[in-house]
């Protein structure tokens, strides 16, 4: 089994960072019962002697002495993580394995990006590095960031640049993926860069759980035994038919929030109508009105391959896939519910309906650039140039174009193209 | 006379499991509905043929179990062990850590060459403790990563490696509709590697069997492992020992040595036209294999069995149907009947797989995911070439 190590960077990525690491000790402690530390549990946590000084007190077997998080915590102000540390997991995290600042990057993306990544970038490929020496054999970043404001943002894509470099030179990523899980019902809502984000906490609560159960779906199928199983890197490989079109829509169904324990059970089949339907989708998009490239369902719990099949065949006809890939499914089942629920779907999908959102937020970001707004407190920063922004525009316009087009694509009648003909 | 399995992936792991699972009991059962004797020679030869006895006379099946993450190995491993009737020998897996996700690529390219000798020593340390080898068993599906790409990179290594012994590929024909969505290139690449290097290929399809267990079984909710069980009763209906009358070890019959490699005579005209006259009812078959078991086999009817109109017009069905038959019942019943045919039967799928394949290629979708690890677009086209051979080779039937 692989390890997967969790960077979140930033007070959304941090927050939302806090609410998975708590979610994945409820789940293992609701699975392990014998407090053997297994596989499973290996792949996020590491298992230390605490008595031990330094780096010397991991065990790899045995019974469950403390457990760490792979984690790197990330903040340019300290308040956050502070809070996360004082809290009740403040012991599941490393206290070697974070990077703070005091003044935090003023949601300025040059900020975080030029003037910390420079600041900080030999640690942070130390802690990179280290985290990656903790692992047998490390699979997959997840990077949590927040694209709104400007820790997570800047600081978050310069740690993606970083990881890029570095991965080429460790053997150990043979095989690796990085999946960024970016809030955007939360950049959103706080509207283009450089406003001020206050800081709401009950309302976010429950988008971080959600954000949360989604990382932990996702990763089920790997940690957990099933009769169909679904790792990591299978999902880059089904879900991505071309480098460029990486952006995956995901439905989470049953949704859950803290306070929802006895949510009654949902039918089968509800479960799988309600993954396609607006109201569950973590974007603000309408998947069944656009083309779908690629689509991943990944089912936890007491369902069973013809479950899988009858609710294929019966949302197939709703649905548009795009004409090469017309039965584009991928499908994975987990043996181990989520906890609190008999079962839960996960539906991945590479979809056009993220168009929508990229072209309006080159709009938004368009009005701001033509009146030049704000723009004297990014380029003041060494290292930023006109240069970055009208770069940053046109390869976003150029995903825009890609998705045009295979749209375009979408009413045309599916046609077979003749086939290679054989002489006998 | 034993056979070696050789188990990859999910799904050769876990039907692998249900097939011995499945030799074992219908062995094991003392009620034959034929004499004592019968019944200790059917055993005797079951034994030798699947399993090896260690040295507190446990059972261990003959058989190579190979993952390329541990959750499958791990969970077949203990529940033959908690069976125990039979078990699985100690360091007969071999296991990695990161699964081969799904790409045909990384299987055959990275995995494959990667742990070549560790596989194949431990393939040469079962076949060591065998009398003599009767060949080779390969279970894989078709639509992954491991049991594709590196059931079809071991089997051109045995192939190599033991030249003289058949090799037969269990091969799961995935559904329709998508249980991975690179399924149709994985599938072709696999077909065409295999096409060069197994003897024959045993085909199930995974639509079929799910229909089997609803419509003949009645199971409200199937599971894999109702299909597997399913499979694993028709294999082993197949592959348990047949009585032959020739010598004195009456159940030697080496089921791998079916003569499935047909080559139409040399000298025919030339066949691009197929004759608007014949009625298609039946698809055209080119061997047929009847194997009986149970009461009454000897007098049993099979002449609708030597039909002409069932043959292609340059076989004699005198040439291409063979029946077995064995008088001890199999898995308790009464009289069960098993049918292994190498006919058109599977031109449809085939061609609809390749077709599929075909569209995806065209839109070059998801061929950068196979070029990273050394498949190139030209590696594509030579599968595409050999199985439209294939597909028009078994339609000029």
């Amino acid at each position: 089994m692989t390890q997967s190590v969790v960077l979140q960077v930033g007070q959304c990525g941090n927050q939302i960072g806090c609410c998975f690491w708590d979610l994945a000790l409820r789940e293992h402690a609701a699975v392990n019962q014998k407090g053997i530390y297994d596989e499973a549990i290996s792949s996020f946590f590491r298992n230390v002697d605490t008595r031990v000084v330094g780096d010397g007190g991991n065990i790899s077997k045995g019974k469950i002495c403390s457990l760490k998080a792979r984690a790197v915590l990330i903040d340019m102000e300290e308040g956050v993580v502070n809070e996360i540390l004082q809290g009740p997991l403040r012991d599941v995290f490393d206290s070697k394995q974070l990077i703070t600042d005091i003044s935090g990057s003023g949601n300025n993306w040059a900020v975080g990006h030029k003037v910390f990544g420079s600041l900080y970038r030999e640690q942070i490929l130390e802690k990179l590095r280290k985290s990656a020496e903790h692992c047998d054999c490390l699979q997959c970043f997840f990077i949590i960031h927040s694209m709104g404001g400007g820790t997570g943002s800047g600081l978050g894509t310069f740690l993606l640049k970083s990881l890029f470099d570095i991965i080429s030179k460790i053997d150990l990523m043979v095989n690796s993926g990085k999946l960024g899980t970016t809030v955007k019902p939360r950049s959103l809502v706080t509207s283009s860069t450089g406003s001020f984000k206050k800081r709401h906490k009950k309302p976010f609560d429950a988008m971080n759980n959600i954000v949360a159960n989604l990382l932990l779906n996702l990763t089920s199928s790997a940690r957990f035994e099933g009769s169909l199983n679904m790792d990591l890197n299978e999902i880059s490989m089904n879900l991505v038919p071309f480098p460029q079109l990486h952006y995956l829509v995901s439905s989470l169904t049953p949704l859950y929030t803290l306070a929802d324990v006895n949510v009654p059970p949902r039918r089968l089949d509800q479960m799988f109508s309600d993954a396609f339907s607006k109201d569950h989708q973590l974007i603000q998009a309408n998947p069944k009105h656009s083309l779908y490239l690629a689509c991943a369902l990944m089912v936890r719990g007491n369902v069973q391959i013809s479950d899988l099949r009858r609710n294929i065949e019966r949302l197939k006809p709703s649905l548009q896939f795009v004409s090469w890939n017309q039965e584009g499914w991928k499908t994975s089942l987990c043996s181990v519910p989520p906890v609190g629920h008999s079962h839960s779907l996960l539906a991945l999908a590479n979809n056009t309906c993220v168009k929508p959102t990229f072209v309006e937020l080159r709009e938004r970001f368009m009005r701001l650039y033509k009146k030049k707004a704000h723009l004297h407190h990014y380029l003041q920063v060494e290292g930023m140039e006109e240069s970055c922004f009208t770069e940053a525009v046109s390869s976003l316009s150029a995903l825009i174009q890609e998705y045009n087009q295979l749209d375009a694509t979408k009413s045309m009648p599916v046609q077979d193209l003749p086939r290679l003909r054989i002489a006998m | 006379m034993s056979i070696v399995t050789v188990q990859l992936g999910q799904c050769g792991n876990q039907i692998g499991f249900e097939v011995f699972d499945a030799l074992f009991s219908d062995s094991d059962c003392s009620q034959g509905l034929c004499s004592k004797r019968e019944n200790e020679a059917y055993q005797a030869s079951c034994k030798e043929r699947f399993f090896s006895e260690e040295e507190n006379g446990v059972l261990a099946a003959r058989a190579i179990l190979v993952d390329m993450e541990p959750k499958v190995i791990n969970q077949t491993l203990s529940k033959a062990a908690q069976s125990g009737r039979w078990k699985y020998a100690r360091h007969a897996c071999f296991c990695q850590k990161q699964g081969s996700g799904n790409n045909w690529a990384y299987g055959y390219s990275v995995h494959g060459p990667k742990h070549e000798e560790s596989i194949m020593n431990l393939i040469q340390k079962e076949v060591e403790k065998c009398d003599s080898l009767s060949g080779f068993f390969i279970i894989m599906s078709m639509a992954g990563g491991t049991g594709s790409g590196l059931g079809a990179f071991v089997t051109q290594n045995l192939r190599d490696q033991y030249s003289n012994s058949l090799k037969m590929n269990q091969i799961i024909w995935p559904y329709g509709t998508g249980e991975v969505i690179v399924q149709n290139y994985n599938s072709i690449l696999t077909l065409s590697h295999l096409y060069r290097s197994s003897d024959a290929l045993l085909v199930h399809e995974n639509d079929a069997v799910h229909k089997i267990c609803a419509k003949l079984m009645n199971i409200k909710q199937i599971s894999f492992g109702d299909m597997n069980q399913v499979l694993a009763h028709q294999l082993g209906s197949v592959f348990q020992p047949t009585y032959s009358a020739e010598g004195s070890f009456h159940y030697r019959r080496n089921p791998l040595g079916i003569d499935w490699q047909i080559r139409p005579p040399s000298g025919l005209p030339a066949l691009g036209k197929i004759p608007l006259n014949k009625e298609l009812h039946f698809n055209t078959s080119i061997a047929n294999l009847v194997i009986l078991r149970g009461k009454d086999v000897q007098s049993a009817d099979l002449g609708g069995f030597k039909d002409p109109a069932l043959y292609t017009s340059w076989l004699d069905p005198v040439n291409a149907f063979n029946v077995w038959k064995t008088q001890r019942a199999f898995s308790k019943y009464e009289k069960s009947a098993a049918l292994v045919s190498n006919s058109q039967f599977l031109v449809k799928s085939l061609d609809t797989i390749v077709g599929k394949a075909w569209n995806m290629f065209a839109s070059k979708a998801y061929i950068h995911q196979y070029t990273k690890f050394g498949i190139e677009e030209e590696d594509f086209l030579y599968s595409f070439t050999l199985l439209e051979q294939v597909v028009a080779s078994y339609c000029n039937l």
